[in-house]
């Protein structure tokens, strides 16, 4: 009995063992085969064909810049969506919030999150983006901004629950302590509970942010894939190729080991590392060394 | 709807329907042999159908209709490109090689150097339509204006007569052999020396369905497509060579008697001179039966059936 209990959990521990070096090794995996595929592209074109402003591959026009700043404007336009109105929904719903109200808005949240990319695409297209474009007299709705709404709707239920979660976290002791020195409700949650629910809160805007950058079928369907360089705000409200979406469309029909098959591996390379300096900001905010004043607080 | 997906889908479905035919087919002829019921005294043959991406559907159509009155033949028909399909020519891998372009140069010169004649046949047209939404009261353009709009030269509708609005271009992705194509006939006008490129702000949509939709609901829009894939609630262009020329509305009869601009043959290429049951396969997709099919499938037969 005492000996197969022994075998038994010699197996267990050895198989999460595995699993969880497993992450590991793919992780690596997956960037050394990136570095592999992709790096040819530098020794096979030219940096300042990279940095030219045009991308046609069919006629060796490499130029990355409008694809990196596509990916920015639209990411940048969702954080920009998605930010406030996941904290107001993550301080409404744990702070403000009766009970009853609590109990179905968390549960739609998380539904949403549920909604696959292609059908909010599907319904950008069809919906969203033509009543854009007579809501602003736009040339056409497939547009950097329709992209933004969109994905920042998915972005949404990330940073509300993870954010909901944090707030939940902060010690009844803290409100209370605050309303009882006479601030406000508002001062309360503004001063005391944010603050102090600060490490989760970043981690929920990070992960957000994370969703955002490496979307791809939202972005293809209603961005419409033009790749023009930013000429000022009004370029917000005009059509981006990102390089999710350009990888997504190009990689089918490409020939293996070509010029242009390396270079849409190097883009993958950059989208990897975006990820990853987004993944350490997050980190590194998360584990800095608090403040006095924090420490006390928490 | 728009996916991109699609394309891969389809590539799956059209390798289950060419498994399953091969299967139904092996199934079939054991079934005859095992009854005894046709004496067949002729050998079974195989004829390798190999390339553009466009044809594989009427190919397909073709081998299964085939089969059904020889069924002693078996065609087996694979996609992957025109490039791939000559390419496996001249490595001498499959019998019949679709493209919906002609042969390059290059690829002529590979051929001769590797012992091969390649013989070119034309099979089926495809036209392209330029459509804009229903309400833009645009009837024709010329070549000439078609060019300018995708490159950039002309913006707004009212330089050629129409509403004072923005245009948006709209086009294939680059991987699409009609992007090709468009870029090559249209916006380069043929002209191998121009370098015209695609206005940057053109829209590159992953499929034609996406480009349908769009101008669907746009009034700034433009695009174009196979005539296939053009429906009622979209307005078909009329396109003249130049400015002295008719303006023609693309259709079965405007591409036959060739007044329609922007039609396009669709080949099939063989090494040399046809034999045996190639020869007899290609002398039958020149009947009427076969003719139609092309019809059905939206594109446009090399004479009317």
């Amino acid at each position: 009995m005492q000996e197969s209990q022994n075998w038994s959990e010699f197996i267990i521990t050895r198989l999460i063992k595995i699993a969880g070096y497993s992450a590991i090794v793919f992780v690596g995996a997956i960037f050394f085969f990136l570095l592999k595929e992709g790096l040819y592209a530098l020794t096979e074109v030219q940096f300042s064909t990279f940095i030219s402003d045009r991308w046609y591959p069919i006629e060796g026009y490499y130029g990355l810049l409008p694809l990196l700043e596509g990916s920015l404007i639209v990411t940048i336009g969702a954080t920009l969506i998605a930010v406030p109105i996941g904290l107001g929904t993550a301080v409404f719903i744990a702070e403000v919030a009766p009970r009853w109200a609590r109990d179905v808005l968390k549960p739609l949240v998380e539904v949403l999150g549920g909604i696959p990319s292609v059908v909010l695409g599907f319904l950008g297209i069809l919906v969203f983006a033509p009543y854009l474009r007579v809501l602003f007299n736009l040339p056409t709705g497939l547009s950097a901004f329709t992209g933004s709404v969109l994905l920042a709707a998915m972005s949404l239920p990330t940073i509300v629950s993870i954010a909901e979660d944090a707030l939940d976290t902060v010690p009844r002791s803290y409100r209370n302590a605050s309303l009882a020195l006479g601030a406000t409700e508002w001062q309360t949650i503004w001063n005391v509970t944010v603050p102090a629910a600060r490490s989760g809160i970043v981690t929920a805007v990070m992960l957000g942010i994370g969703r955002t950058i490496g979307e791809t079928m939202t972005v293809m369907m209603v961005t419409g894939n033009a790749g023009v360089l930013f000429k000022g705000v009004k370029s917000f409200f005009n059509p981006v190729r990102t390089m999710t979406a350009t990888i997504a469309a190009e990689m089918g029909e490409v020939a293996t080991g070509s010029i242009h098959y390396h270079v849409l591996f190097f883009i993958g390379i950059l989208l990897f590392m975006f990820s990853l300096a987004i993944n350490i900001t997050a980190y590194a905010v998360v584990n800095r060394k608090r403040k006095r004043s924090e420490r006390i607080l928490s | 709807m728009v996916i991109v997906d699609i394309i891969a889908l389809m590539k799956i479905i059209h390798l289950i329907i060419i498994i399953s035919i091969t299967i139904l087919l092996g199934a079939c002829t054991n079934d005859s042999q095992a009854e005894g019921t046709v004496p067949s005294s002729k050998e079974k043959s195989t004829i390798e159908n190999k390339g553009s991406d466009t044809m594989v559907n009427l190919a397909l159509a073709w081998a299964e209709e085939y089969h059904k009155i020889k069924p002693d033949v078996i065609i087996s028909v694979t996609g992957g490109g025109s490039g791939t399909g000559i390419a496996a020519l001249i490595n001498g891998t499959v019998d019949i090689a679709n493209a919906s372009r002609q042969m390059k140069d290059v690829e002529f010169e590979n051929a001769l150097s590797n012992g091969k004649n390649p013989n070119e046949i034309i099979v089926a047209r495809d036209a392209i339509a330029i459509i804009v939404n229903p309400n833009n009261p645009i009837e024709s353009l010329t070549l000439k204006q078609i060019s300018d709009i995708y490159s950039g030269k002309i913006s707004n509708w009212i330089d050629i007569g129409g509403e004072d609005r923005p245009i948006v271009r709209l086009s294939r992705e680059t991987n699409s052999g009609t992007h090709v194509y468009f870029l090559e006939e249209v916006l380069r006008l043929g002209d191998k020396e121009v370098k015209t490129l695609f206005s940057q702000d053109t829209l590159l949509l992953p499929s034609s369905e996406g480009i349908s939709s769009e101008i669907r609901i746009n009034p700034n829009a433009i695009g174009y497509d196979g005539l296939g894939y053009v429906t009622p609630d979209l307005k078909v262009i009329a396109v003249a060579k130049d400015e002295e020329a008719h303006y023609v509305l693309p259709s079965v009869e405007t591409v036959i008697n060739n007044s329609y601009p922007i039609a396009r043959d669709l080949y099939m290429y063989i090494d040399g001179e046809p034999t045996g049951v190639t020869q007899e396969y290609l002398a039958w997709i020149f009947s009427p039966e076969a003719q139609l099919i092309v019809k059905d499938l939206g594109f446009v037969p090399i004479h009317n059936p």
